[in-house]
C-alpha cells in the first residue's frame, strides 16, 4: 500500500494537478460540474428507479423509459467520472486518506454491482414484456429500492469529504 | 452589495435564532443538512429536466408533454420545500455574519426568485397545454429559459463557498 501512497504522492506533484490547485478558477468550475451534473446524473437515475418502483411515469412503457431517459442519464454519469476524476487528482493524497471518500467508492462499485445484476440477468431482455404490466417484479422493485438506498449514501459521502473529522488515516 | 441595509437586522436576528444558533455551534449539523440540500438538488434536477428535455425535443417525444409534466410535478413540489427547508436552515446558521455579505449568495437568491416566479407562471402556463396547442419555438426557449435560470442557482449555490 505504501508503493501506492508514493504513486499518489507522485500523482499530487505531477504539474496538471499542480495547476488545478493553484488556479483560482479552475477547482470551483469543475466541482461546479461535478454539482450541477448531479441533477442530471442522478436526477434521472431517480426517475429510472421510481419507474421500476411504479412510482413515476407510470404511463410511459419501461422500454421506452430505458431508450430515452437511459442516454441522457448516461452522458450525466461521464460528466460525473470526468469531473470526480479530475477533482481526485486535484488533491490525491487528501482523498484517499479520507473515510467519506473510501466508503464513497466502496458505495459506488457496490451501485455498479446492483446496476450491472439487473441489466444483464434480472431484467436482460424482458423490459418488454414489463411493459404492459401494472406492477413491477420483485426483483426490478428490490434493484430500485437498493440503487435508491446507495446513491443517497454516494451523495451524503460524497458532501462529507469536504469535511476533515477524521483526517489523516495517512499523512 | 445587492440585499439593502435594512435587511441586515433581519438576518441578525435569523442567526441568533435557537436553530441558527443550534447547527452553528454543532460540529456535524451543518454537514447533514447540506447532505439533505443536495438530495434534493437531484430530485428537483430530474423533476426540471425531463420537463425541460421533452419541450425541447430531446426525450419521451411519444408522450404529451402535460403527462411528463404531471408526472414530474408532486417531486418538482417536494423537492423544492426540501430545499427551501434545508437552504434556510443553513443560511440561518451564518445569517448576518457570511450570507449577508457574500455576493454569490445574494445572486443565488436572485436567481432562485426568477427561476420560482418563471417555473410557476410562464413555464406552468406552457406545461399543462395539450400538445397541439404548444408552439414548439416558445417550448424551446421555455425550455432554455428554465435551464438556465435553475442553472444560475445552482452555480451561484457552489459559488458562496469560493467567495
Amino acid at each position: 500500500m505504501s508503493s501506492f501512497l508514493s504513486f499518489l504522492r507522485w500523482l499530487q506533484e505531477t504539474p496538471a494537478s499542480v495547476g488545478i490547485r493553484e488556479s483560482t478558477w479552475t477547482y470551483p468550475v469543475i466541482e461546479s460540474v461535478h454539482v450541477l451534473g448531479l441533477c442530471l446524473f442522478l436526477g434521472f437515475a431517480l426517475l429510472w428507479d421510481l419507474r421500476l418502483l411504479n412510482v413515476t411515469l407510470r404511463r410511459v412503457p419501461v422500454s421506452d423509459v430505458q431508450a430515452r431517459v437511459m442516454p441522457w442519464t448516461n452522458v450525466g454519469f461521464v460528466l460525473m467520472v470526468i469531473s470526480g476524476a479530475l477533482l481526485f487528482y486535484e488533491e490525491p493524497v487528501r482523498f484517499y486518506g479520507n473515510i467519506f471518500f473510501r466508503l464513497k467508492l466502496v458505495a459506488l462499485v457496490l451501485a455498479g454491482l446492483n446496476a450491472a445484476i439487473f441489466h444483464f440477468f434480472t431484467a436482460g431482455k424482458r423490459l418488454i414484456e414489463w411493459d404492459s404490466s401494472p406492477v413491477s417484479p420483485a426483483s426490478a422493485k428490490t434493484a430500485g429500492y437498493i440503487s435508491l438506498f446507495l446513491w443517497a449514501c454516494i451523495v451524503v459521502f460524497g458532501r462529507f469529504i469536504a469535511y476533515n473529522w477524521f483526517d489523516p488515516l495517512v499523512q | 452589495m445587492l440585499f439593502p441595509r435594512s435587511w441586515f437586522g433581519l438576518f441578525n436576528w435569523i442567526e441568533h435564532t435557537s436553530y441558527g444558533t443550534m447547527i452553528r455551534d454543532s460540529i456535524w449539523q451543518f454537514a447533514a443538512i447540506e447532505a439533505v440540500h443536495l438530495l434534493a438538488l437531484a430530485v428537483i434536477g430530474g423533476a426540471v429536466l425531463i420537463v425541460d428535455l421533452r419541450l425541447l425535443g430531446w426525450t419521451l417525444r411519444r408522450q404529451p408533454v402535460k403527462q411528463i409534466a404531471r408526472d414530474a410535478e408532486p417531486f418538482l413540489l417536494g423537492s423544492l420545500f426540501m430545499m427551501l427547508l434545508t437552504g434556510y436552515l443553513l443560511m440561518a446558521s451564518l445569517a448576518a455574519s457570511k450570507y449577508y455579505v457574500n455576493l454569490a449568495f445574494q445572486l443565488k437568491m436572485i436567481f432562485l426568485l426568477l427561476a420560482i416566479v418563471f417555473t410557476f407562471t410562464v413555464r406552468r402556463w406552457l406545461i399543462y397545454k395539450d400538445d397541439t396547442e404548444i408552439n414548439p419555438a416558445i417550448a424551446k426557449i421555455v425550455a432554455i429559459v428554465s435551464v438556465l435560470l435553475w442553472s444560475g442557482v445552482g452555480i451561484m449555490g457552489r459559488g458562496i463557498g469560493f467567495y
